[in-house]
């Protein structure tokens, strides 16, 4: 096994949590941290973007908003049968897993790049298109189609113009404008630096989880269960329309990582104002105390390997 | 110079609030507000405002009694059973009371 910084650097963190420590990253640097993260994705992504042609890109965009719909649902309906759990908050959970993570998705690429994997370098377009239909799959599963358009206009703006959705999408803009020699100058801040922003960012999310865990005690089996199973079944379906999406064999691992992902920051947000009596003491524990950690320390190989099994 | 007798209300809640209670500020007419991002623990747990699932604001309007009654009762209203709120009055005195009407 290769030894990844990002990865000993989240289980700092998560150490550091476990004993106690005071460590705390200040918020402003947290908030800058991601901005710069999301930037560079997009940025990264963009340079590549302009090569290829819509004939090839359309299906894939299309198939993208398919699978961010169709994850949410699958999710829902197990929460519902299986968990017994209230409307709102097997909505809301569902609206989690639709949804992706973007740190997921910064470690994923890493990984791939570390071991070589070749893959499409657009991809973080597939992160900016797979972010909002599951959240607002969730908010329609949890509201019905009622609950006035004032409302509804109000979820949308918040899930089209989140921080990670205008990032990503504008760093791809400004890199396939750009093209490579124009992101020369700023090549040294975004790209080579990359790493080393993300290792920071993962100390900061080894915090978190560590904090959420201490909540999982009183989440019941069922959803910890659910935290294993549901990366594990959404990244074969991911792994599945990667590769009859004809991606490469790090683009479809890549997009068997996102379809195993869960939002831990744009949907707990669009789910506290959209569906305020979903009780976030039930998805945030699962979503970062389970399965994110999950992703990062097993998932990966696990993905990778569904694709190899897939293409054969 | 004159102090006029004002009421500030306090409004800490979680920051998914923060538009929705600038709405009602608008709503009411009030002429202006303060907000801080702060940290701390009760009922719903620690938030420790370590990333943005968690971040907690403390709101602050200057008005007259009779606004502040029904901005609190707006707020009660509207989003004291699902969100983590705390609200609290002080009285204080302002100048140039027109601003703070």
């Amino acid at each position: 096994m290769t030894l990844d910084p990002v990865i000993l650097f989240f289980l700092l963190g998560l150490a550091a949590r476990l004993l106690k420590s005071d460590l705390r990253l200040p918020e402003p640097i947290y908030e800058a941290l991601s901005v710069y993260l999301l930037l560079a994705l997009g940025l990264k992504g963009g340079i590549e973007l302009a090569r290829y042609p819509l004939s090839q890109l359309g299906p894939q965009i299309a198939a993208m908003v398919a699978l961010g719909c169709v994850l949410p649902l699958l999710a829902f309906l197990a929460l519902r049968a299986l968990g017994r759990l209230a409307r709102a908050d097997a909505a809301s959970i569902a609206a989690h897993y639709g949804s992706v993570s973007v740190v997921t998705f910064a470690a994923a690429m890493t990984w791939i790049e570390v071991r070589g994997i070749p893959a499409e370098a657009y991809l973080p377009l597939f992160v900016a298109l797979l972010e909002a239909p599951g959240i607002i799959v969730g908010v329609l599963l949890a509201r019905g189609v009622s609950g006035g358009a004032a409302q509804w206009g109000g979820v949308l703006r918040e899930v089209m113009t989140g921080k990670s959705v205008i990032l990503l999408l504008g760093g791809l803009a400004i890199g396939a404008v750009l093209g490579p020699a124009g992101v020369k100058p700023v090549a040294p801040w975004f790209f080579d630096l990359f790493k080393g922003a993300l290792t920071l960012f993962m100390l900061e999310l080894g915090l978190v989880t560590g904090r959420q865990l201490g909540a999982l005690r009183t989440s019941g089996a069922f959803l910890v269960v659910f935290g294993i199973a549901t990366p594990l079944v959404f990244g074969l379906i991911g792994a599945a329309l990667g590769v009859l999406l004809g991606l490469s064999e790090g683009g479809a691992t890549v997009l068997a990582v996102l379809a195993a992902s869960a939002s831990y920051i744009a949907a707990p947000a669009a789910m506290r104002v959209a569906v305020p009596e979903a009780n976030p003491g039930l998805s945030l524990p699962i979503v970062l105390g389970v399965t994110f950690p999950f992703n990062l320390l097993v998932g990966f190989p696990v993905y990778h390997s569904y694709v190899l099994w897939l293409s054969r | 110079m004159e102090w006029h007798a004002r009421k500030l209300l306090t409004v800490i809640a979680e920051a998914a609030l923060e538009r929705r209670l600038v709405d009602e500020v608008q709503r009411l007419g009030i002429g202006g507000y303060t907000i801080n991002e702060v940290r701390g623990g009760g009922t719903h747990g620690v938030r420790a405002g370590e990333w943005e699932g968690e971040r907690s604001i403390e709101f602050k309007v200057l008005c007259e009694e009779a606004v502040a009654q029904r901005l609190a009762a707006a707020v009660m209203e509207n989003y004291s059973q699902h969100y983590a709120l705390v609200l609290y009055t002080s009285d204080v005195g302002v100048l140039r009371g027109e601003k703070f009407t």
